[in-house]
């Protein structure tokens, strides 16, 4: 996984509550048997004018020319402004896969479904909850200023304006350890292995308790 | 904060005020009862390692699991905890043609040949007991009482209904389970959802959860557990009890469940994955001890009154937007709060929808019974019920039912439901997800208007531009009998 330390980039504002797994990624490239390629496909309802399948070149494909990810001032963006409940509804990692593929590293919302932010960490995207309050100063900030770059730093756990003279200082949460697998880019798995023997006497014990499920 | 913290805590303390103390601190949740009994290790961060006793795998949200642990070159901790079956991208007609569509051929291929590599079990899409995972687990018994399971899918949910913890993960979940059978967890908070009082007639488990839905909002459940009790909830059979923790996960909680009881144990008993003989006894001994303790506290309680409770529709874009049958529809003038204001808005826009307007005069194209949340036998049955000596409405294009697993499909032939439903008009198909997310061929046109028995109503869940409402299977049957939603009542009198 991609270590995260800080980054600056222009920040995207998706201004609807309850986006949902499907309108991040439709259920039809869910199909596909890899973990990337995803990214042209995000939220693909909404920045295409037609109907998207696996397999179509989508550069050749009618956009929507008014939803915001398709403006021009915010190309690039790295850092996606959101809504309340971002992420509900299913469990596809291939939202997550999605956004980072497209170049999302860091979504900010006053609050996130919990299947969707636990998948976050696990690909590198830092999911940032401050409350609805500073959400809204940073949708006016980012809608009044083109070219408006954020600063995220994780070791410090800050969010600055980078080149505007807008005083943004908000400081975030964030559990400790996943802080510490996203600042170090740690294996989860090779993590719970180093208990491995700790999982077996668990396992011995519970044979004893529940032998029907050995 | 986690229990045994506590109780560590609790050892500098005098003998006396240590036992007062644990008198207090031993009443435990249902959910408490669960987690405490499957963490392997706590960590210093408030994080624990949480044991995972069954993993159901289906081809969508594995493949990447599996090519993971190949490049890491791990094998899975524990083979038997497994169980895999099709069911996002089968087709639900001419099975033995096999998968038309090269890229859902490719995925199914893809999870048979990781669990013949792995040896992991399989009913693969020939095999009677093939079906939707969440419908063929707990056919088979792999869904027992006080177990932890999970699945790369949001409504696992659906087996808390028998006193298990289960709740849905990513694909790199599924990965860390498959190689260390456990998962890094932080402990939900407490809600209790009680439904007191008994329901009316024509109100079933989906009534039930829609109205919770509709009370507590999407995100009401989020960061929560949520343990559904009260007479109503204890009236339900296990079919209801399913439906109902099937969609916890659209109030928000990733884990819904239910306490053990009788009804519980003599479901479990005598299927293929339920243990037996002496086996039997002791587990039962185990398994009656997962209830929540008379004295135990909750985070957040909610109560319903179940006679308040009518057939539900949902008439919006998100599960929340749920109304009584004999209601109209919402309007957003109404509404103060502006966030919620242009949701509904923008949900009346895509149903095209009117506010104010009646939902029983609002007219449907295709009808959908099954999916996770009611393809099972019961769901099957209230549907023929309903079918029974009347015909679908010409002004419907299709109505379809698709049971849950190739087993409930037989059953139900063999009560000849089959026969009702198709001399009615209805279509019946081979066991999947089918259009309850379209990822096979069964789809919704775009602005085509669907009374569908699944969990959701999002955007372009069912097909692009398809407009879905969220019924119970008898109010989805009948509407395909009248052509536009109806209260059952009504239908009893003119049909």
């Amino acid at each position: 996984m991609e270590k995260f330390t800080k980054m600056t980039a222009i920040a995207v504002p998706l201004d609807r509550a309850n986006v949902d797994t499907d309108a991040i990624i439709p259920k039809q490239f869910l199909k596909s048997i890899k973990r990337s390629g995803f990214g042209p496909n995000l939220f693909d309802e909404w920045r295409y004018q037609d109907q998207g399948e696996p397999g179509v070149d989508n550069s050749k494909r009618p956009i929507n020319p008014e939803f915001v990810l398709n403006l021009p001032r915010y190309a690039g963006a790295k850092v996606l402004l959101a809504r309340d409940n971002f992420g509900c509804g299913s469990s596809r990692e291939h939202a997550p896969w999605a956004l980072e593929d497209y170049g999302i590293r860091v979504i900010i919302a006053p609050s996130f479904a919990d299947i969707f932010y636990n998948n976050c960490f696990k690909n590198g995207i830092l999911p940032i909850i401050i409350s609805e309050d500073l959400v809204n100063r940073l949708f006016r900030v980012v809608e009044a200023n083109d070219g408006f770059q954020l600063t995220v730093d994780l070791e410090q756990q800050k969010i600055t304006a980078a080149n505007s003279q807008e005083d943004i200082d908000i400081s975030f949460e964030l559990d400790k350890f996943r802080r510490h697998c996203l600042l170090e880019g740690l294996d989860e798995i090779a993590l719970t292995l180093e208990h491995a023997q700790d999982i077996r006497l668990y396992e011995e014990k519970q044979k004893e308790v529940t032998p029907w499920l050995f | 904060m986690s229990r045994s913290g506590v109780d560590h805590e609790q050892a500098e303390m005098s003998i006396e005020s240590a036992i007062c103390q644990e008198n207090s601190m031993s009443a435990k949740t249902l959910y408490d009862k669960l987690w405490d009994s499957h963490v392997v290790r706590e960590n210093d961060d408030g994080t624990s390692l949480l044991y995972i006793d069954r993993q159901l795998i289906h081809e969508v949200t594995s493949p990447q699991a599996f090519e993971g642990l190949r490049i890491a070159n791990r094998q899975p901790w524990k083979l038997s905890a497994n169980l895999a079956t099709p069911d996002h991208n089968v087709p639900t007609t001419d099975r033995d043609k096999g998968i038309s569509d090269p890229i859902s051929k490719l995925q199914v291929d893809t999870l048979d040949s990781n669990c013949d590599h792995f040896g992991i079990t399989e009913f693969k899409m020939d095999d009677i007991r093939q079906g939707i995972v969440h419908v063929v687990s707990p056919e088979q018994g792999a869904t027992l009482p006080g177990m932890t399971l999970v699945c790369g899918d949001s409504h696992t949910s659906t087996h808390g209904a028998f006193g298990t913890l289960a709740f849905g993960i990513g694909t790199s979940e599924v990965e860390h389970v498959l190689a260390t059978q456990c998962l890094i967890q932080k402990k939900s908070k407490n809600m209790l959802v009680e439904v007191n009082g008994q329901l009316n007639t024509n109100v079933t488990a989906k009534d039930v959860i829609l109205a919770i839905i509709g009370k507590i909002g999407t995100a009401g459940g989020t960061g929560y557990a949520i343990e559904f009790a009260g007479d109503a909830i204890r009236s339900f059979s296990m079919e209801g009890r399913m439906t109902l923790s099937n969609m916890a996960i659209e109030a928000g909680a990733r884990a819904g469940m239910v306490a053990v009881d009788k009804t519980t144990i003599d479901y479990v008993k005598g299927r293929p994955y339920a243990p037996a003989g002496d086996l039997w006894q002791k587990a039962v001994q185990y398994w009656q001890t997962f209830y929540t303790d008379s004295d135990a506290k909750f985070d957040k309680i909610i109560t319903l009154n179940a006679a308040d409770i009518k057939p539900q529709v949902t008439w919006g874009t998100s599960p929340e937007m749920t109304m009584a049958i004999d209601e109209n529809i919402p309007d957003p003038a109404q509404e103060t709060d502006p966030v919620k204001k242009e949701g509904m808005i923008a949900a009346l826009k895509y149903m095209g929808l009117t506010a104010d307007k009646a939902i029983s005069e609002v007219s449907v194209d295709v009808v959908f019974i099954g999916s996770c949340t009611n393809s099972r036998i019961e769901d099957i049955r209230a549907a023929a019920e309903i079918a029974k000596g009347r015909k679908v409405s010409g002004s419907i294009k299709q109505a379809l039912v698709v049971p849950g697993s190739g087993l409930i499909k037989q059953q139900a032939e063999d009560e000849g439901l089959d026969k009702i439903l198709l001399e009615a008009g209805f279509d019946w198909r081979e066991p999947g997800c089918s259009m309850c997310l379209a990822m096979n061929a069964d789809r919704l046109d775009p602005q085509e208007r669907c009374a569908s028995t699944s969990n959701r109503n999002f955007e372009g869940r069912q097909g692009q531009g398809g407009r879905t409402h969220l019924v119970s299977p008898a109010m989805a049957a009948a509407a395909a009998i009248a052509g536009h939603f109806v209260d059952i009542q009504s239908l009893n009198k003119t049909v």
